[in-house]
C-alpha cells in the first residue's frame, strides 16, 4: 500500500518527476498549500513574476529557448484571468506550457466564492485540454497527463485546476513513465510511408521554379530538425524563405535564404512564393500574413505540406501531397531516401533550377529591406543592424514585443541557430518580449538576453523589470523608442488619412530613471554617432539594462503587401508609397 | 461593388454547402459537451442537432451525433479538429443523402382534441410509428419516429388540429447492413 500524501506533495512529485527545475508564479489564497510544500523541494525553483500575464510569458520564453515545458502556478480568480493572455499566446504559438492554477474548495465551486472564476470554462479555448480536479487520487494521473499533452505532438499550453480542499487532502501518488513519445494530444500518430516519401522526392525531381517555405514546426520538432533541414536544402540547392516563428531553423545569411516572407517579408521571398511550380511548405501553417488573398496564393505552384497537426493541413490551402509528421522524423527518412536514388542531384540539377535562380536573384537586386540612413537622427532599422554587428559573435537571444519594432527584428537581425529567437506571432501580444526574456535569460545563464522593443509595447509589462532585478538576471531592453504605437500609426499614415487617433503617447516616463528606480542600469542613445559606444556599454553590464534608443519618429516598416493590393505587389519604401482603395481600407 | 484587390483577409470563394452527419464517441466526463459546442462555436461552425447519450456503461463512453452544414472543406476541418481532442476516441462523418445510413429524429405531440379529432390525428401519423404515451377525453400525447422533414410537415399539419407543443430531439443515425462506423 502507498504511502499517503497530500494533494500539494502530490504536485511537487510529479514536478519532479517530470524534471522540472524551475516554476514561474503568484502565490494567492486559492494556492497557498501548494506554496506552503515549496520549501520541501530543493530542486525546483520558483521564480516570482509581478503579475500572471509575466510569470505565463516568462514560462513562454524558457520553453521556447529550452526546448522544456514552461511551468506556470497561479491562484483562483484574477490570477487564473489574468494568466489568459500568456496561455493564448502560447495556443496560438504552439508553446508547451503547465499552468497549475488554485481554485476555491470544492464545496463553494459555483456559489460565486470569493476569487472563484470557471477557470477551466474560461480557459477551454485557450489550452490543449485542461482538468478540474475533484479526487485527489486522480491528480497524479492528471498532472502526468498534462505534460504529455502539453510536450506531445503539436506543443501547446494545458491547465490543471486544483481546488484548495484537494490540495490538502490526503491521496495516493502514482507514475508510469510513458513509453509512447510521438503523439499527438497523448494519442498515437502513423509513420511516414515510403510511398509518401517516393511521391516527395518525385515533386523535388521534376520542379523548376521550387522553394522550401520553413515555419515554427522545425524549431519546435528540436535542434535536430534545423539540422536535417540545412541537409536538405544543400542536397538540392533549392531556395528558402522562413516565416517569422521559423527564423533561425535556417541560417540568416546564407545565400540559398530569401529572408522572411509575409505581409513585411522581403520582395524576393514573396514573390518566389508566388511564381514557384513547387511550394514545400514544412512546419508553417498558411497563416492570413502569409498567404494574403487565398484564391491568388501562389496559384501555379505544386504544394506539399508536412505538419504534425493534421488540422493544419488543408484549413487554409489545398495542397497536393499532405504529410502528417514530425518534421524532425520526416526530414531524416526523406535524406535518408534521397540520397540512395539520387547521387549528384545538386550538380545534374543545377541547369535545370539556374534560370529560376537568376529571376530571384534579379528580385534580390532590389534590395527591399534597405532604407534611407540618417547622421543625424537614428532609424530604428540602423539601430536594430548595429545592435546584430555588436551581438552577432556572442550566442545572443533575441525576444520582442509587437508591432514596427518587432518587424524590425525579424529583418535585420540574422539568427543562425533555432531557439534563438522568441517572439508573439499568432496573438500579437504587445509586453510579451520583457518577461519572455526573463524566461530565456533563467533557461541560458550567462548567454546575453536582448528584448527589442517598443516603448508603448513595453510599458503593458515593465512591472517584471523588477522580477529580473530579484533574480539578478542581466536582460537587456532595447526599446526603440518613437513615442507612437508605430504600427498602429504607420496604418493610420497609410490607411486612414493620417488621421493618428490615439497612438502617440504623451507623458512618457524618463526610461533612464525608470531603470533607476527598479535598481537596474538606463541608457540613452540620441544620435547615430553615439549608438555603438552605448551598445556595447549595454553588452558590458552585468545587471538588467533598459535601453532608451531614440529614434525617427515617422519612419515606417517596408516592404509591405498594403491591403488592397495582391501578393506580388509590394509597397518597397517611402518613395513608393501610394493611394491605397476604399475597399483595402476596411481590411486588416 | 467594384472587385477588391486586397491581399490580406478577404473572403475567398465560398464553395458549395453539404449537409453532414457526425458522430462522435467520447469519454463522459464532466464538460465534455462543453468542448465540442465550443469547438464549433468558437470555430464558427454551427449546430443544427445535437443527440447525445452514454452508449457504453462500462467504459463511459458516449457517442454524439451531430447534424451540420459546410463546405467540404470546413466539414474535413470539422473532423480534424474533433479528432485532437483529448477525450474523443473516434468520429464518423457521412453525407445526409448517404443511402446506407439510417436517421431517425423522435418527437413528442400534446394535442388538444376530442376523440374524433384523435382519430384523425392518429391516422395523420400512421407512417411515422404513432404511439400514445398518455390520453384523456381533450386531450392527448403522441409520439412519432421519422426524418426531420417528416417531423417539420406533421407539426405543421397538427397545429390545426390542436397542438400546443412540441418536443423533439436530435437526429440519430446508424449504418443499414452488418457494417459498423468507423
Amino acid at each position: 500500500m502507498p504511502k499517503l500524501i497530500t494533494g500539494a506533495e502530490i504536485v511537487f512529485k510529479a514536478l519532479e518527476d517530470q524534471k522540472v527545475e524551475y516554476i514561474f508564479g503568484y502565490p494567492g489564497g486559492a494556492v497557498l498549500p501548494i506554496y506552503d510544500e515549496l520549501k520541501n523541494h530543493k530542486s525546483i525553483k520558483h521564480i516570482l513574476a509581478r503579475h500572471e500575464q509575466g510569470a505565463g510569458h516568462a514560462a513562454e520564453g524558457y520553453a521556447r529557448s529550452s526546448g522544456k515545458p514552461g511551468v506556470l502556478l497561479v491562484t483562483s480568480g484574477p490570477g487564473a484571468t489574468n494568466a489568459v493572455t500568456a496561455l493564448t499566446d502560447a495556443y496560438m504559438d504552439s508553446v508547451p506550457l503547465v499552468c497549475i492554477s488554485g481554485q476555491v474548495p470544492t464545496h463553494l465551486i459555483g456559489t460565486d466564492a470569493f476569487q472563484e472564476c470557471d477557470t477551466t470554462g474560461i480557459t477551454r479555448p485557450c489550452t490543449k485540454h485542461n482538468w478540474l480536479v475533484k479526487d485527489v487520487n486522480d491528480l497524479s494521473r492528471i498532472l502526468h497527463l498534462a505534460f504529455e499533452v502539453a510536450t506531445t505532438g503539436r506543443p501547446g499550453p494545458v491547465l490543471v485546476d486544483i481546488p484548495k480542499d484537494i490540495q490538502f487532502k490526503k491521496g495516493k501518488y502514482k507514475f508510469k513513465k510513458s513509453t509512447l513519445k510521438k503523439k499527438v494530444n497523448g494519442k498515437t500518430v502513423l509513420k511516414v510511408s515510403n510511398n509518401e516519401l517516393d511521391k516527395f522526392i518525385e515533386l523535388i525531381k521534376r520542379s523548376s521554379r521550387p522553394i522550401f517555405y520553413t515555419g515554427g514546426g522545425v524549431i519546435n520538432s528540436g535542434p535536430e530538425a534545423s539540422k536535417h533541414l540545412r541537409e536538405l536544402v544543400s542536397l538540392t540547392g533549392f531556395p528558402i524563405t522562413s516565416t517569422l516563428q521559423g527564423l533561425g531553423a535556417y541560417p540568416g545569411n546564407d545565400p540559398q535564404f530569401l529572408g522572411m516572407l509575409g505581409m513585411h517579408g522581403t520582395y524576393e521571398a514573396n514573390n518566389a512564393m508566388h511564381d514557384c511550380d513547387l511550394m514545400i511548405n514544412i512546419g508553417a501553417r498558411f497563416d492570413d500574413r502569409i498567404t494574403g488573398k487565398v484564391d491568388e496564393f501562389s496559384p501555379k505552384s505544386k504544394k506539399i505540406h508536412v505538419d504534425i497537426d493534421p488540422s493544419s493541413i488543408g484549413k487554409n490551402i489545398k495542397v497536393d501531397l499532405p504529410i502528417v509528421s514530425d518534421v524532425s522524423e520526416l526530414l531524416k527518412s526523406l535524406i535518408k531516401r534521397f540520397k540512395e536514388k539520387n547521387k549528384n542531384f545538386l550538380d545534374s540539377n543545377k541547369q535545370k533550377t539556374s534560370k529560376w535562380w537568376e529571376q530571384i536573384n534579379k528580385w534580390r537586386e532590389k534590395k527591399s529591406l534597405n532604407f534611407i540612413n540618417s547622421n543625424k537622427i537614428i532609424k530604428p532599422q540602423h539601430a536594430v543592424q548595429r545592435l546584430y554587428e555588436l551581438t552577432k559573435d556572442k550566442d545572443t537571444f533575441i525576444t520582442t514585443e509587437v508591432g514596427q519594432h518587432q518587424m524590425w527584428a525579424a529583418q535585420h537581425y540574422k539568427f543562425d541557430k533555432p531557439n534563438r529567437w522568441m517572439t508573439s506571432g499568432g496573438l500579437g501580444t504587445m509586453g510579451y518580449g520583457l518577461p519572455a526574456a526573463i524566461g530565456v535569460q533563467i533557461a541560458n545563464p550567462g548567454k546575453l538576453v536582448v528584448d527589442i522593443a517598443g516603448e508603448a509595447s513595453v510599458l503593458m509589462t515593465m512591472q517584471e523589470m523588477s522580477t529580473a532585478v530579484q533574480y539578478k538576471l542581466p536582460i537587456k531592453i532595447f526599446i526603440l523608442n518613437n513615442e507612437y504605437m508605430g504600427m498602429v500609426r504607420q496604418w493610420q499614415e497609410l490607411l486612414h488619412e493620417k488621421n493618428y487617433s490615439e497612438s502617440y503617447t504623451a507623458a512618457l516616463p524618463d526610461f533612464v530613471k525608470l531603470a533607476e528606480s527598479y535598481g537596474c542600469v538606463g541608457i540613452r542613445a540620441k544620435t547615430p554617432d553615439d549608438l555603438d559606444a552605448k551598445i556595447k556599454e549595454m553588452i558590458d553590464v552585468q545587471k538588467p539594462v533598459i535601453f532608451d534608443c531614440v529614434v525617427d519618429k515617422s519612419e515606417n516598416c517596408f516592404p509591405m503587401i498594403p491591403s488592397g493590393k495582391p501578393h506580388n505587389q509590394m509597397i518597397l519604401g517611402p518613395e513608393e508609397e501610394e493611394e491605397i482603395s476604399d475597399e483595402g481600407k476596411i481590411l486588416v | 461593388m467594384a472587385k477588391s484587390k486586397s491581399a490580406y483577409s478577404v473572403p475567398g470563394k465560398i464553395g458549395k454547402l453539404e449537409r453532414h452527419i457526425i458522430v462522435v464517441w467520447v469519454d463522459n466526463e464532466a464538460g465534455v459537451l462543453a468542448r465540442i459546442a465550443g469547438l464549433f462555436s468558437g470555430r464558427g461552425y454551427n449546430i443544427e442537432s445535437l443527440a447525445v447519450g452514454e452508449v457504453d456503461k462500462k467504459k463511459h463512453i458516449s457517442r454524439i451525433t451531430i447534424v451540420t452544414e459546410g463546405t467540404p472543406q470546413v466539414i474535413e476541418q470539422i473532423k480534424l479538429q474533433l479528432k485532437k481532442l483529448v477525450p474523443v476516441h473516434k468520429v464518423a462523418d457521412f453525407k445526409r443523402n448517404d443511402k446506407e445510413i439510417l436517421f431517425r429524429e423522435l418527437a413528442l405531440f400534446k394535442v388538444l382534441a376530442n376523440s374524433k379529432k384523435q382519430e384523425k390525428i392518429k391516422k395523420i401519423c400512421k407512417k411515422f410509428n404513432p404511439v400514445i404515451l398518455d390520453k384523456s377525453k381533450k386531450s392527448f400525447v403522441i409520439q412519432v419516429t421519422a426524418l426531420r422533414a417528416e417531423i417539420d410537415k406533421l407539426a405543421l399539419d397538427l397545429k390545426r388540429l390542436g397542438l400546443i407543443s412540441t418536443s423533439r430531439t436530435g437526429s440519430v443515425a446508424m449504418t443499414k447492413g452488418g457494417k459498423v462506423f468507423s
